[in-house]
């Protein structure tokens, strides 16, 4: 009858960990920016997925441990031994084999998620096209076919700028992208390496010099959002942001013939920080690549 | 059965502490004062990293660049980073396991005294040397303690002598130094353990060290060899890495975090033995299912050979890669979850005793849940791409280096602080502390999950505005943190000198370190024991763990 009872109160203890553990993993979706791509929503489903298999364990076992200090509190002093049990092998064995059903469980669901984004485009960061010899190891195989895509844009990056050149030849330090449409972005880095890192499309990927790196992207939501540079690239490491226009086809085109006449320049902030001594209340000095005042298309062509 | 008090305050203890700091200062052989050297000068090298973390959290409360400009903020983090990883934990680890090693297989000293005293007095040059580079006209390395090229090799003209050289070559004086503690290491536990000490008779601690320096040995070498082709790369012109001259940088990232994503298993393992240590001897309990606890030991260090390219997801690398190391990434839970397992059955159904040393091992493995289960997040690549060099990440192995390591670290200070100087500490000071550090970690690192999740890139010295809340909340929690070491100090230097004297076993622990004086005599074992039952042999009315040599032969 006890035994029963402990059953019945393990089950009862287990159900609502599992009922707190799927709200958590709800709530986990508002912990994310907006999601501006397909692959945002495959990733935000599984970040809550993943979220409460965590949420689980860590209450569960965290629970013990704050019931165990509540309700085995030894008196003051009194040292003596507790249960003299070493294990229970069926125990073990449980919370060996479980964890491993659980950790190929998420993994079968990453990599289901993974491939769902290769349908969606993502897989085509891995397409290095290294022309020349090297690398037999990254090479593509015949079938994997790079998708149609509307438009390609030729991302190119330095210390410590972003620009990007259109179709028609119209360059800017703007990234914008057509919406509902499979954009190309050919990327290419001067100096050192970058990362290209939009948090609201889930996406990131390093740019190596001396190496194409191609990304499609397909963003499903219009909105100004932030390109940001995720690996370390030096001094003004923490500028390197640019504005992310995803708008309707016509306003695309009506901003490149605009931009085709009236080519503008945003006022590069690294220029005017590097030409001013810092506003901060150490100054080292210390060295600094010096920016590159030219515009990176030209200089990225020599 | 005969009740057991505790006898923390005992006056009965014939023991005599020394006061005698000149053994410290001199290049000794013996192991119990290398193990002390080691502690120390570590911990000066945490102060100082510190204090680096707080001017870094000091620019992150407000928005703007305003505190250290920009080439000062990068050396920052560069040092602290390097600082805490190479000069506090892993040699703290070596200290903490050069003074217990040998006293818990039963052993006079560990296998080369010689060359143990060789390994320790390279360190403090390296670490000064390192340190020195704030005094270069242009300062330190900048480029982050991954020091990836080609970003690493962009330094002053004309300048051979830079803070990049100096960064590789402390590294590379501090990584010999390791490779020669390892090799000692290892040799000492295979081949010095006491008559009847079996390897499953070995503590977890014990085997702990030995997967860890088992990883030191064969990983390290891939970090030495790519910084020495780093430094060919910096002043002889070679072209290893650089990406525009026929090199490629990926290869350095293969060969770096061949080597540091193991090191994260170097730190945290010996933490895992603390673990498995105090939680025993606080609870009155055995560790519950010592044999897969030891295994899972090297179960960790075997698995934690093949995941590196974990850190790599982004870095251009083709997608079979990055699915085949998603899934061995996620494996190295299944060992490290059996340990969570056995922790949490260790103190069910107990006798908890929430002394110092159990305060923090419990709030270590607790925020190591934490820091695990981001951990497996991590592995699966979508999300891994979303969050990859952003704040979640430092959140995560925060949680793992300081919330789990550290604590665990002072743990062992607190739980072996009778035995090395034969004083007791102060609880209250101790239990303070405690609470301090739990509070003020957890507002600290916490607050940089969400900013991660949402896009806040590491290692910027300026951001959005709209990720100023959390970081308040961390700033502030960081300068409590660096408050919280206070009454640890105060309660060290204070106790050291003027502790009331420690008996030989204030815990009423198991394990051989035990059954010797406080602070143990030069050659450790008035006679070398013969061990002749299993460890964590809490539970039996009372355990026994030596027998005298006069009644019992060796059983071999």
């Amino acid at each position: 009858m006890v035994r029963l009872l402990d059953y019945l109160l393990i089950a009862g203890c287990i159900a609502v960990l599992l009922l707190v553990s799927h709200w958590i993993g709800q709530l986990a979706y508002s912990w994310m920016p907006l999601e501006a791509t397909a692959e945002a929503q495959k990733v935000d489903s599984l970040f809550s997925f993943l979220v409460s298999i965590g949420t689980f364990i860590i209450l569960g076992l965290v629970g013990m441990m704050v019931y165990s200090v509540l309700f085995f509190h030894a008196p003051k002093n009194d040292y003596s031994e507790g249960h003299s049990s070493r294990g229970d092998i069926r125990l073990e064995i449980l919370w060996t084999a479980t964890p491993t059903l659980l950790v190929l469980w998420i993994a079968f669901q990453g990599f289901n998620i993974y491939q769902q984004l290769n349908i969606l485009g993502l897989g085509q960061i891995v397409h290095l096209h290294t022309p020349l010899k090297s690398e037999p190891a990254y090479a593509v195989a015949s079938n994997d076919k790079p998708k149609p895509t509307s438009e390609t844009i030729e991302v190119f990056v330095k210390q410590w700028d972003w620009s990007f050149r259109y179709p028609n030849n119209v360059t800017s330090n703007e990234l914008h992208l057509p919406v509902n449409l499979r954009t190309r972005l050919n990327m290419h880095a001067k100096d050192v390496l970058h990362s290209f890192y939009v948090p609201v499309f889930r996406l990131q990927q390093y740019i190596v010099p001396g190496r194409n790196i191609n990304l499609v992207v397909r963003p499903t939501r219009t909105g100004k959002y932030t390109l940001k540079d995720a690996l370390f690239s030096g001094t003004y490491f923490a500028l390197m942001d640019a504005n992310v226009q995803v708008e309707s086809l016509e306003e695309y085109n009506q901003w490149l013939t605009k931009t085709e006449k009236e080519p503008k320049t945003r006022k590069n902030q690294v220029l005017a920080e590097y030409s001013q001594s810092p506003k901060t209340w150490f100054k080292s000095g210390w060295y600094t690549v010096v920016p590159d005042q030219r515009a990176i298309t030209q200089s990225a062509l020599e | 059965m005969e009740n057991i008090i505790g006898d923390r305050e005992s006056s009965t203890s014939q023991n005599e502490p020394e006061n005698n700091w000149r053994p410290y200062f001199s290049f000794s052989t013996d192991h119990k004062v290398i193990g002390v050297q080691y502690m120390v000068m570590s911990f000066i090298f945490f102060l100082v990293g510190g204090l680096l973390a707080m001017l870094i959290r000091a620019e992150l409360i407000t928005p703007q660049s305003n505190v250290v400009d920009r080439p000062l903020y990068n050396g920052l983090f560069t040092l602290h980073g390097t600082i805490m990883i190479f000069l506090w934990i892993i040699p703290f680890n070596a200290g903490i396991s050069n003074y217990l090693v040998p006293l818990m297989i039963g052993a006079r000293d560990i296998a080369f005294p010689l060359l143990n005293a060789i390994s320790f007095w390279m360190i403090p040059p390296g670490g000064i040397l390192l340190l020195s580079s704030f005094l270069l006209p242009n300062g330190t390395a900048q480029s982050g303690w991954w020091s990836y090229p080609p970003i690493s090799l962009q330094i002053p003209p004309g300048q051979p002598i830079n803070g990049e050289l100096i960064w590789i070559v402390s590294l590379v004086i501090i990584g010999i130094s390791s490779i020669m503690g390892a090799v000692n290491f290892i040799t000492t536990i295979f081949w010095m353990r006491a008559p009847g000490m079996t390897f499953f008779r070995m503590p977890v601690f014990v085997w702990s060290v030995l997967s860890a320096q088992l990883l030191q040995l064969v990983n390290l070498p891939s970090l030495t060899g790519a910084l020495i082709l780093l430094l060919f790369d910096l002043n002889f012109g070679t072209q290893f890495f650089k990406p525009l001259e026929n090199g490629d940088p990926i290869i350095y990232q293969h060969l770096f975090w061949f080597y540091s994503h193991p090191a994260v298993y170097i730190m945290a393992l010996p933490a895992f033995g603390i673990f498995a240590e105090v939680l025993p001897a606080f609870s009155r309990n055995p560790l519950f299912g010592y044999r897969s606890l030891a295994v899972a030991s090297l179960g960790i260090a075997v698995v934690s050979i093949f995941v590196w390219v974990h850190h790599m997801f982004t870095s251009a690398t083709p997608s079979w890669m990055r699915i085949l190391f998603m899934v061995t990434s996620m494996l190295v839970a299944v060992p490290t979850g059996v340990k969570a397992f056995g922790w949490t059955a260790t103190i069910w159904k107990s006798k908890l005793h929430l002394e110092t040393p159990m305060l923090f091992a419990m709030g270590g493995a607790a925020m190591f849940l934490l820091g695990g289960v981001t951990g497996v997040m991590l592995a699966a690549v979508p999300f891994d791409i979303h969050v990859h060099n952003t704040y979640f990440i430092v959140g995560h192995f925060h949680y793992i280096v300081f919330n789990t390591i550290t604590m665990a670290i002072f743990a062992a200070i607190y739980f072996w602080f009778p035995k090395i100087t034969g004083r007791m500490y102060a609880e209250g000071w101790g239990k303070l502390h405690f609470w301090l550090t739990f509070i003020s970690a957890n507002l600290t690192f916490f607050p940089m999950l969400p900013l991660g999740l949402q896009g806040m890139v590491r290692r910027i010295s300026s951001y959005d505005p709209r990720y100023q809340g959390w970081n308040v909340i961390a700033s502030l929690g960081s300068f409590l943190l660096g408050v919280s070491i206070l009454p640890f100090i105060a309660n060290m230097l204070g106790s050291w000198l003027y502790g009331t004297r420690a008996v030989n076993n204030p815990w009423h622990a198991t394990g051989l370190e035990w059954t010797t004086t406080s602070p143990p005599p030069q050659d450790n074992f008035d006679e070398i024991p013969v061990v002749k039952r299993p460890p964590y042999d809490y539970g039996d009315p009372k355990y026994s763990v030596i027998e005298s040599p006069d009644y019992h032969q060796p059983e071999h």
